[in-house]
C-alpha cells in the first residue's frame, strides 16, 4: 500500500518584530515522516504548547505554507492552485478541532454543517439523501439525526459536539483525518467515549487518524506510532507501546516523568526531576544531529 | 477548632429574567461540608456541575444573576467569624486578600498587560498589607523568594513571561498577604505537564510552608491523586462523595466517583476503558430525586424520585447514594493505593 | 416575527417609546398621501395664520397650509434617509466583510480606496454637485451621491469585526464542510455584523437628513420640493422669527427633534436586542 502522507523536510518560520527586524521564530524545523504506510494507523503527536504540533497540522491541511520542504498527499503536493483541487483534497482528509464549543457558531444550528459537507462532496441535492446521509454519520458515532437535528451548540455538551464534529468529518468518506488535541475540552467522563470512538475509526472504518495531545496517557491507549516533538524538532518517534514503556531522550523521559496518575500517590509525587529537566535543556542546547535508528525501530534525535 | 470553614445546606442560584423569560438556574443545591486547617481539599467536577458556583460563593466573589438564597458558610478566621452568605460588603473586603484568596481561573490571562509585574503587585497589595515604599517591597521579595521565585520578575511585563511563569506570578499574588484561605480554580489546567508539576509543588508549598488550608478545584483526577488530602465530588449542584483521596482511588462509594476513576487511562495499560453514557444535567432543570440516575448503572426506582442524603458510610468518607454498599471499583486501583488504603 | 416585536414592547421601554416616536411621524407623513392639497403650489390660503382649529399647524407667508406641506416634507425626507441609509449599508457591508474576510491585498486595496473617502470633504462636492446639476437635482440622485459618501466608517468597523471572526474555529470548520467564501461571510459572519449595521443605519439617517436640512437651508437643493430643509429656507428667506410666524421653524424643528430621539431610541433598544451576545442569553446559553 503506497504511503498516505508523506512530510518531507518540512520547516515554518514566522517573521517577528517589524517588517525590517529580519528575526524570525522558528515554529518547525526540518520535520520529516509519514502516515499510513502499513494500513489503516493512529498516529500520535506529541508535543507541548510551543512545540509546533499545531502549525505542522495546519500545514498538513494546507491552512498554511511551509518554508521550506514539501507535504505530500497520495502523492500530490497539499497545495492547491484552485478550488475544485482543493475541494477534492477536503474530500480526503478533515480535521477535528480542539474546541467543541468554537467550532460550532453559536449563532447557528449545527446540521448546517453537515448538511453542507453532504452537498458539497457527496454531491447530493435532494433533501431527503442529504438527511440520509447525515444520520448515516452521526449513527457512527453514536448519535442520530433526530436528536442532533435543529441544535444549537449550546444546547449540548462537549462530548455530544465533538463526536458530531467527528461525524461532520467522517461524512465524505476521509481517508485521513486530523484530530488536534479532541478531548482536552471535554468533561472527563465523556472523554473516553471520543478516544474509543478514534479507535473505531482506525479498527473499523479504514481511517488513518493523525492525533496530536500532549496527554500521554491517551496516547498510550490508541496509538500505533507516534512521534514527541520539543520546539519544533521531533527528538523521538516510532512504535508508539515501545516509547512511553522506555523513552530515551531526555525530553521524553522529562515528558514521561511529569505525568501525574494515582500511581505516583505520595508524599514525593511532586518532587521535581531537575535532572531530567537539565538533560532535556542540554539536548535543545545541542547541535542538530539528525534523527538516527535506536531501539525498537525507534528513530532517535541524539545529543 | 480545627475546621476553619463550616459550610451548612448552602444554596446558591443564578436568578435571571430577560425578555419575560424566567429562568432560575440552581448551580448551589444544598451543600454541607467542613474544611480543617491545613488541609489541601480538592473539588472535583465537571463543566456545568456547579462547582466554579460553589467556589464563587465561598469566596465571596458572587455577582448578580448568581444569587445566595439558602444556607451558611461560616469562616472561622483566626481574626474572628465571617458568614459569607450574610456578612456586608464592608466585612467581605475586610477579609478578601488578607484571610481570604482566589486564584481565578485562567489567571494568566488577567495581568494588567500595561501594568509591570510589581506595579500590580502594589496595586493588588499594599493597602491590605497595609505597607508602603520600601517596606512593601522587601515584603514581596521575602515572599517570592520563600516560594523559589526570582525577584527579577517584578521588572518584567506580563507579556515578557510563558503562561507557567505568568500563573506562579499569579499564584504569589494572591498569597502575599498570607491568607489563612485559599480557593484556587483549575490553576494548572491550561498549562503543559512539566510546567504543571512545578506549579504544583508550589501549591503544595503554600501548605507546608504558610500553613494555609486550600481549596483546589479541577476536573482532573490525577491532578487531585497528587495533591489533594481529600476530595469532594459535585454532580449537579451537590456533593455526592466526600473521602480521603487514597480511599477514593481505592474504594469509591459513589458509582459517578467509581466512573471518574475509572476513565483515567494511564500509561502501560490498554484495556478497554468504560465510558459513561448521557451527559452531565441541565441545572435549569434537573432530574427529580438523585441527579445521577438517568447515567445510574445501579439505579432503583427509588433513585429517580428521593434524593439520597449525603451521609457517612466509612471512616471519613461520606456518600449520597441509596446503593453506596454496592459501589465496586470498576477498575481495580494501583497495588500501591489499594495498599495504603487497608 | 411578531412575538419578537410583542416581547421588545412588553419589556424593553425604550423601544417602545421610540416605536411610538418614529410610529407618530411616519403616520404624519403617511397623510401626505391624502392630501387634498399639491405641496407644490403657493398662496391658496391666507398666510401667515397662526395654528387654530382650521389649521392645526398654521399657515406661512407663501399661503400654504403647514399640516399639509409638512406632511409632504417628512415624508420626502424620511424616504431620502432611508434611501441612503440603505444604499450605503450595502456598500459597507460588500467592502468590510471582503476586506475583512479575504484580506491580502484585496483589504489593502478597499482600504485605501476608503481613507480616500474618508478624507474627501463631502460638503464641497456636494455643493458642486448641485451647482453642475442645478435644478435637476433632485432627492433621488442627492440620496444616492451621500450613499457614496456615508460608508467608510462603517466599513472599517464591520471589517474589524470580519477580521476577528476569520480566525475563530468555526470558520475553518465551515471551509472543510464545503462552504464557499461568499457563503461563509455572508452567512455565518454577517449576523455578528448586524448590530453595527442597524445602528449605524439609524446613525446615518440622522447625519443624513442633517445634511441635506443643512445644505438646503443654505439654498443649495432644489427649492420646490418640499423637504424639511427647503421648509426652513423658506421660513429663513421670509424672516418668519422676525414677522412673527414662528410655527413656521418651530414645528418642523419639533418634529425633528421626536424623529430623531425616537429613532435613537430604536437604534439603542434594538442593537442591545441583536447583539450576539445578549441574543444567547436569551436562547439560553
Amino acid at each position: 500500500m503506497s504511503t498516505l502522507l508523506e512530510v518531507r523536510n518540512v520547516s515554518k518560520s514566522f517573521p517577528i518584530g517589524g517588517v525590517l527586524s529580519g528575526r524570525e521564530a522558528r515554529a518547525v524545523a526540518d520535520a520529516s515522516f509519514s502516515v499510513g504506510e502499513a494500513g489503516p494507523e493512529i498516529f500520535t503527536i506529541i508535543g507541548e504548547s510551543g512545540s509546533g504540533k499545531t502549525t505542522l497540522a495546519r500545514m498538513i491541511l494546507g491552512l498554511e505554507r511551509p518554508t521550506s520542504g514539501d507535504i505530500v498527499f497520495e502523492g500530490r503536493p497539499v497545495t492547491h492552485a484552485n478550488r475544485s483541487e482543493r475541494l477534492a483534497f477536503m474530500a480526503k482528509v478533515q480535521p477535528v478541532f480542539q474546541n467543541p464549543f468554537e467550532a460550532f457558531n453559536p449563532l447557528k444550528q449545527v446540521d448546517r454543517y453537515l448538511a453542507s459537507t453532504a452537498r458539497q462532496f457527496l454531491k447530493l441535492s435532494d433533501k431527503a439523501a442529504i438527511e440520509a446521509a447525515m444520520d448515516e454519520a452521526l449513527q457512527k458515532v453514536g448519535l442520530s439525526l433526530v436528536e442532533i437535528r435543529g441544535r444549537y451548540p449550546h444546547e449540548l455538551s462537549g462530548g455530544q459536539l465533538q463526536r458530531v464534529a467527528i461525524a461532520r468529518a467522517l461524512i465524505p468518506n476521509p481517508a485521513l483525518l486530523i484530530a488536534d488535541e479532541p478531548v482536552s475540552m471535554v468533561d472527563a467522563s465523556l472523554r473516553m467515549a471520543i478516544v474509543n470512538l478514534l479507535r473505531e475509526l482506525r479498527d473499523r472504518m479504514g481511517v488513518c487518524v493523525i492525533y496530536i495531545t500532549h496527554d500521554l496517557a491517551t496516547a498510550y491507549y490508541i496509538s500505533d506510532r507516534l512521534m514527541i516533538m520539543q520546539r519544533g524538532r521531533i527528538v523521538e518517534m516510532g512504535p508508539a507501546r515501545a516509547i512511553l514503556d522506555a523513552p530515551e531522550h531526555p525530553y521524553s523521559r522529562l515528558l514521561k516523568a511529569s505525568v501525574l496518575s494515582p500511581e505516583t500517590m505520595g508524599d514525593d509525587s511532586l518532587a521535581l526531576q531537575a535532572d531530567l529537566i537539565a538533560a532535556s535543556e542540554a539536548a535543545l542546547a545541542a547541535p542538530d544531529s539528525g534523527l538516527t535508528p535506536g531501539s525498537d525501530g525507534r528513530l532517535l534525535r541524539r545529543a | 477548632m480545627t475546621d476553619i470553614l463550616t459550610v451548612e445546606d448552602l444554596k446558591a442560584y443564578y436568578l435571571m429574567n430577560y425578555f419575560g423569560v424566567n429562568r432560575e438556574v440552581r448551580a448551589v443545591d444544598g451543600i454541607s461540608m467542613s474544611i480543617a486547617r491545613n488541609e489541601i481539599y480538592g473539588i472535583a467536577g465537571e463543566s456545568s456541575s456547579g462547582k466554579t458556583s460553589l467556589i464563587k460563593v465561598l469566596a465571596a466573589a458572587t455577582r448578580p444573576p448568581l444569587k445566595i438564597v439558602g444556607g451558611s458558610a461560616l469562616y472561622h478566621f483566626k481574626s474572628g467569624d465571617i458568614d459569607i452568605a450574610k456578612a456586608s460588603e464592608r466585612e467581605l473586603e475586610a477579609i478578601r486578600w488578607r484571610n481570604l484568596s482566589y486564584i481565578m481561573q485562567g489567571s494568566m490571562s488577567v495581568l494588567n498587560p500595561l501594568r509591570k509585574v510589581g506595579r500590580i503587585f502594589e496595586d493588588f497589595a499594599a493597602r491590605p498589607l497595609g505597607l508602603s515604599g520600601g517596606a512593601f517591597r522587601q515584603r514581596v521579595v521575602e515572599h517570592l523568594e520563600r516560594l523559589k521565585l526570582s525577584p527579577q520578575l517584578l521588572n518584567a511585563y506580563p507579556h515578557e513571561l510563558s503562561g507557567g511563569m505568568r500563573q506562579r506570578v499569579t499564584i504569589g499574588l494572591a498569597t502575599v498577604c498570607n491568607p489563612e484561605f485559599i480557593i484556587a480554580d483549575e490553576p494548572t489546567t491550561a498549562l503543559d505537564v512539566v510546567v504543571q508539576k512545578d506549579v504544583l509543588s508550589l501549591v503544595k508549598r503554600l501548605q507546608t510552608e504558610f500553613g494555609s488550608s486550600i481549596v483546589f478545584v479541577t476536573h482532573d483526577m490525577a491532578v487531585h491523586a497528587s495533591i489533594a488530602d481529600r476530595v469532594g465530588i459535585i454532580y449537579a449542584g451537590r456533593l455526592v462523595e466526600e473521602a480521603p483521596t487514597r480511599t477514593l482511588f481505592a474504594a469509591p462509594k459513589h458509582p459517578y466517583t467509581a466512573h471518574l476513576v475509572a476513565s483515567l487511562p494511564r500509561i502501560g495499560d490498554t484495556g478497554q476503558r468504560p465510558a459513561l453514557e448521557g451527559r452531565p444535567p441541565s441545572l435549569a432543570n434537573p432530574p427529580a430525586g438523585c441527579r445521577f440516575h438517568p447515567r445510574c448503572p445501579l439505579a432503583l426506582d427509588k433513585c429517580k424520585t428521593e434524593v439520597p442524603p449525603l451521609e457517612l458510610v466509612a471512616p471519613g468518607q461520606r456518600s449520597a447514594c441509596w446503593r453506596w454498599a454496592d459501589v465496586r471499583p470498576i477498575v481495580p486501583a494501583p497495588a500501591k493505593v489499594a495498599e495504603a488504603v487497608r | 416575527m411578531f412575538s419578537v416585536l410583542r416581547d421588545l414592547i412588553r419589556y424593553n421601554a425604550e423601544f417602545a417609546i421610540g416605536l411610538v416616536l418614529v410610529g407618530l411621524v411616519i403616520l404624519f407623513s403617511l397623510l401626505s398621501f391624502v392630501s387634498p392639497v399639491d405641496p407644490t403650489a403657493v398662496s391658496r390660503v391666507a398666510p401667515d395664520m397662526a395654528p387654530s382649529l382650521d389649521y392645526i399647524f398654521g399657515t406661512n407667508s407663501r399661503g400654504q397650509d403647514m399640516f399639509w406641506q409638512l406632511a409632504f416634507a417628512f415624508r420626502n425626507t424620511l424616504t431620502f434617509g432611508l434611501t441612503v441609509a440603505f444604499f450605503s449599508r450595502i456598500i459597507a457591508i460588500a467592502v468590510g466583510l471582503l476586506a475583512g474576510y479575504l484580506g491580502g491585498w484585496i483589504d489593502r486595496s478597499l482600504m485605501f480606496v476608503t481613507d480616500i473617502f474618508v478624507a474627501i470633504p463631502i460638503f464641497p462636492i456636494l455643493i458642486l454637485f448641485y451647482f453642475v446639476l442645478k435644478t435637476n437635482a433632485n432627492g433621488l440622485s442627492l440620496a444616492l451621491l451621500m450613499a457614496c459618501f456615508g460608508w467608510p466608517y462603517d466599513a472599517r468597523l464591520i471589517r474589524s469585526v470580519a477580521l476577528g471572526l476569520r480566525y475563530r474555529e468555526f470558520s475553518r470548520q465551515a471551509l472543510f464542510a464545503g462552504m464557499s467564501p461568499v457563503k461563509i461571510m455572508f452567512e455565518e459572519h454577517l449576523p455578528y455584523v448586524m448590530p453595527i449595521i442597524f445602528s449605524t443605519a439609524l446613525a446615518n439617517m440622522i447625519w443624513s437628513i442633517g445634511l441635506e436640512v443643512t445644505l438646503a437651508v443654505l439654498g443649495f437643493t432644489n427649492l420646490n420640493i418640499p423637504t424639511v430643509g427647503t421648509t426652513l429656507y423658506w421660513a429663513n428667506n421670509h424672516s418668519a422669527l422676525v414677522v412673527g410666524t414662528w410655527w413656521w421653524i418651530a414645528v418642523p424643528v419639533a418634529i425633528v427633534v421626536i424623529l430623531f430621539v425616537g429613532l435613537f431610541l430604536l437604534a439603542v433598544s434594538l442593537n442591545e436586542y441583536i447583539d450576539p451576545r445578549s441574543r444567547l442569553r436569551r436562547m439560553g446559553a
